[in-house]
């Protein structure tokens, strides 16, 4: 070591430019990857629902203005019902406001005691949920039942005239934020204005994800109320066989113009749909594994353009070295063994960079502290990154035939 | 003299084409990346209304319940409730003042047998259009009268005039919107403000777009019951058909405020009603704000983190390319020790030399500042196919156009100063001597 060190001192402003590249490199490097990491795990957050069955579709009727009377309508819901589950493929098919990460959602205020507005739990979001919603969608309940016929009532978010269901299935952490360490099941919410209205939990789902995620409503604090048919934001729900689903979206708006051809049908697959609401953080992921590829094929390419030069203008010293009896070999580990030095002297530099880097991107964005154990990740990737780079021109100096040393250049 | 320095940095850099390759290419590589960046965040943080946007205010008061205040530490929400928003435009305290909610209304075509159509509108006062310059092609905005009136006027945009009527004036005559006749007062120019400023918080979109369609006043939407496009309820509503009466909120309220005193007397004015409010018991908050257009875009953050991101990025990436090339170039320049010697001895002086390597630096930046444009246009027609709402606006201008090559001139020319410095710090003796 001593040799190899006692040799970079007459290069100091080389090494001190190689040790700055590397160490900038290992701090961006390493945020990135942590960030990387931070978008997969929020890019695969878990619905709750059969992704890979679901298809939905929402239709806007065209002759709006005049209120299409209740009769009548429900008319049309029950024969578009019943021409979605004629599709071939189609094993259910249900009616809800809102699918988890579907975008569009309702949310309201629950109170623990009945007109006591002191002691409540603001934006919990409502999935209202015709027969079947619950099979549809695939969710299961890890307590309690699912609704019976008779507790399907005619509540709807806006405008409520008829009052809400006197059964409800909530999510768990739902359940855990209103009555910490209590079992949930038959306990009472209180629903409506002044909180009047008594609505028992039924059910316990043990996951639903919220339509969006954000910082009001959380990630899956959430209640589904029985109805029969949903009108406000409605859409329909199919779970179909995987390999039907994108015949069955196809089929849909046919099949619905049946029924009433003056609307807007659009209908979608849900696992697009989720794909969808991934989007920007997708082509994030995308963007920083491009800029390490750049960042670290640059800092590669650095190394190399100086390492040649080192082996270039040493040419005569490494003669003469194998003249007096280095091995090629002891000439390959020179050059590895003074790359791994001077990486190692950026890694240390870096490690502390990421460090502040990351505190600094925790401060202006919101972003998880980074975890130590991040760090050796980084230092892995530069001391591979530095070695391979060096091999090139170690290999051509361990090449240097020992009869350099008696030439006068 | 520079004709030669020119002359010989072009040897030299012809010299080793792999390392001027290098050089170059890193050097583009971070250019490129830093311009695309740059041009996104200019676009996303631009004002979109420089003659007045420091005129311009945002008034918010707090209608919420006392569940989870603290005093002084809440901020007012971004919209407010009907009778709030009646009172401030009623007051005429600011020079103009206008009331703003987005809806979206189905429009019937003129001629038959053509599809009826969904198309964004605008619910506002009287006053929209002067307080933010929109320009009329024809025609003008309805009066105070036909806001308290209800009267079923709209002023279109170009474009929805093209596709009706062709293009023509078509002031005084009716369209049927949501299966009411609306009597046309105005035809707008082309109007689309990036971001639309006007209804950040309200619903719908922030970037892109030809602009909205149609703007009708706000009472004769609520009289033909056109929901708006956002509503954030504080209370639990009882009868959502009387919007005006509900406990919620969703107008977003503008104010023209020409001076710092009219600004200091509106504040004023604006905490007194919040402070009546609560001693009436309508309101439980008293927190008040009112920003002025550019500070109001920045609160609502229409500048993405993700972009900052980018940027903050991409200026990182500029700047390991940079410590590249100064790498390369100083491992070139001490490679050349001897001709400097031999120069040094022919009477060449230390800044001759200087000036020699910064020549060969400047060049670098200036290959580098070309090929890093193609990157930068790469960069943004891959912006461009992104789905985000402002793709379609990422483009390069002439400023950028210019930027760029500052940019590359000013990165290589940091980039030669060290490598310079070292090559006219060679003493000339020992380098003949060596040879």
């Amino acid at each position: 070591m001593l040799p190899i060190v006692s040799a970079l001192k007459h290069h100091k402003t080389t090494v001190v430019l190689v040790a700055l590249e590397i160490a900038l490199t290992c701090a961006i490097v390493t945020n990135a990857l942590f960030l990387i990491r931070d978008r997969l795990a929020f890019m695969h957050m878990t619905t709750g629902v059969a992704d890979n069955e679901l298809v939905w579709v929402r239709t806007q009727t065209l002759d709006l203005g005049q209120e299409a009377d209740k009769d009548s309508h429900a008319g049309v819901v029950a024969a578009d019902l019943a021409a979605l589950r004629g599709l071939p493929g189609v094993e259910s098919v249900a009616m809800t406001n809102a699918l988890p990460l579907g975008g569009s959602y309702s949310s309201t205020v629950v109170y623990r005691r009945p007109g006591d507005k002191s002691d409540s739990l603001s934006n919990v979001v409502e999935y209202l949920g015709s027969p079947g919603m619950l099979r549809t969608l695939g969710i299961s309940l890890s307590e309690g039942r699912d609704f019976q016929p008779r507790e399907y009532s005619d509540y709807q978010t806006f405008g409520q005239k008829s009052p809400p269901p006197t059964a409800v299935i909530v999510t768990r952490s739902f359940a855990q934020q209103m009555w910490p360490g209590e079992d949930p099941l038959g306990k009472p919410i209180y629903l409506g204005e002044q909180g009047e209205h008594a609505t028992y939990v039924v059910g316990v789902a043990g996951h639903l994800l919220n339509p969006a995620i954000n910082k009001y409503q959380g990630i899956d604090r959430g209640m589904i109320l029985p109805v029969r048919q949903v009108r406000d934001n409605s859409a329909y729900v199919l779970r179909v066989r995987p390999d039907a689903r994108a015949s069955v979206a196809r089929a849909i708006p046919g099949a619905l113009q049946q029924v009433d051809p003056a609307r807007k049908i659009e209908a979608h697959v849900y696992t697009d749909t989720i794909a969808q609401y991934f989007q920007g953080d997708r082509a994030m992921v995308w963007l920083l594994l491009v800029v390490i590829g750049c960042l670290l094929t640059l800092t590669a390419l650095g190394v190399v353009g100086l390492s040649s030069f080192w082996v270039q203008q040493r040419t005569r010293t490494i003669g003469i070295r194998r003249a007096i009896g280095a091995t090629r070999h002891d000439i390959l580990r020179y050059f590895l063994a003074e790359n791994f030095l001077i990486v190692s002297l950026g890694i240390v530099a870096g490690s502390a960079g990421a460090v502040g880097l990351n505190l600094w991107l925790m401060h202006h964005y919101e972003l998880h502290r980074m975890p130590l154990s991040w760090l050796p990740i980084g230092a892995l990737v530069l001391w591979l990154l530095g070695q391979l780079a060096v091999l090139g021109p170690a290999l051509r100096a361990a090449a240097v035939p020992p009869v350099v040393a008696t030439r006068s250049v | 003299m520079f004709g030669y320095y020119l002359d010989l940095a072009l040897r030299s850099l012809k010299r080793n084409k792999v390392l001027t390759a290098l050089m170059v290419l890193s050097l583009a590589l971070g250019i490129g990346a830093c311009i695309t960046t740059t041009t996104v965040l200019r676009l996303l943080s631009g004002d979109p209304l420089p003659q007045k946007s420091d005129r311009l205010f945002y008034p918010q008061v707090d209608p919420n319940g006392k569940q989870g205040y603290i005093a002084g530490q809440t901020e007012p929400p971004s919209t407010m409730p009907y009778i709030d928003a009646m009172y401030l435009l009623h007051a005429r305290r600011a020079k103009r003042q206008a009331v703003v909610a987005l809806t979206s209304g189905k429009i019937a075509p003129q001629r038959a047998n053509e599809r009826p159509f969904y198309s964004d509108g605008v619910q506002t006062t009287a006053d929209f259009f002067g307080l933010f310059d929109a320009p009329f092609q024809y025609g003008g905005s309805w009066t105070a009268a036909d806001d308290e009136g209800g009267a079923q006027v709209i002023v279109i945009a170009g474009f929805l005039n093209q596709k009706l009527f062709g293009g023509a004036n078509s002031v005084g005559r009716t369209i049927r919107m949501n299966d009411h006749d609306f009597r046309i007062v105005g035809v707008l120019k082309p109007w689309s403000p990036q971001p639309r400023f006007y209804a950040l918080d309200l619903g719908g979109h922030d970037y892109g777009g030809d602009g909205d369609a149609m703007f009708l006043p706000l009472k004769t939407a609520i009289d033909l019951k056109m929901g708006p496009q956002d509503l954030e309820c504080y209370d639990t509503v009882t009868n959502m058909d009387d919007l005006a009466a509900a406990p919620c909120r969703w107008l977003g309220v503008w104010v023209e405020l020409p001076d710092q005193a009219a600004v200091a007397d509106y504040r004023m004015f604006l905490a007194n009603y919040a402070r009546e409010q609560v001693a009436q018991g309508r309101f439980s908050r008293d927190e008040t704000a009112m920003l002025d257009l550019v500070d109001w875009l920045r609160h609502e953050q229409v500048v993405p983190d993700d972009v900052r991101l980018q940027a903050g990025l991409a200026y990182g990436f500029l700047l390991i390319c940079v410590l590249n090339t100064v790498g390369l170039l100083l491992a070139k320049c001490l490679r050349r020790s001897r001709e400097i010697g031999v120069r040094r001895a022919l009477g060449a002086t230390r800044g001759a030399v200087f000036a020699q390597f910064m020549v060969e630096a400047a060049i670098v930046g200036l290959v580098g500042g070309v090929l890093g444009l193609g990157f930068a246009e790469l960069g943004l027609f891959g912006i461009r196919h992104q789905p985000a709402e402002y793709a379609s606006l990422a483009h390069l201008d002439v400023s950028m156009f210019l930027f760029t090559f500052v940019v590359a001139l000013l990165a290589s020319l940091v980039a030669g100063l060290l490598p310079a410095w070292r090559a006219c710090a060679v003493a000339p003796a020992p380098q003949l001597k060596a040879s």
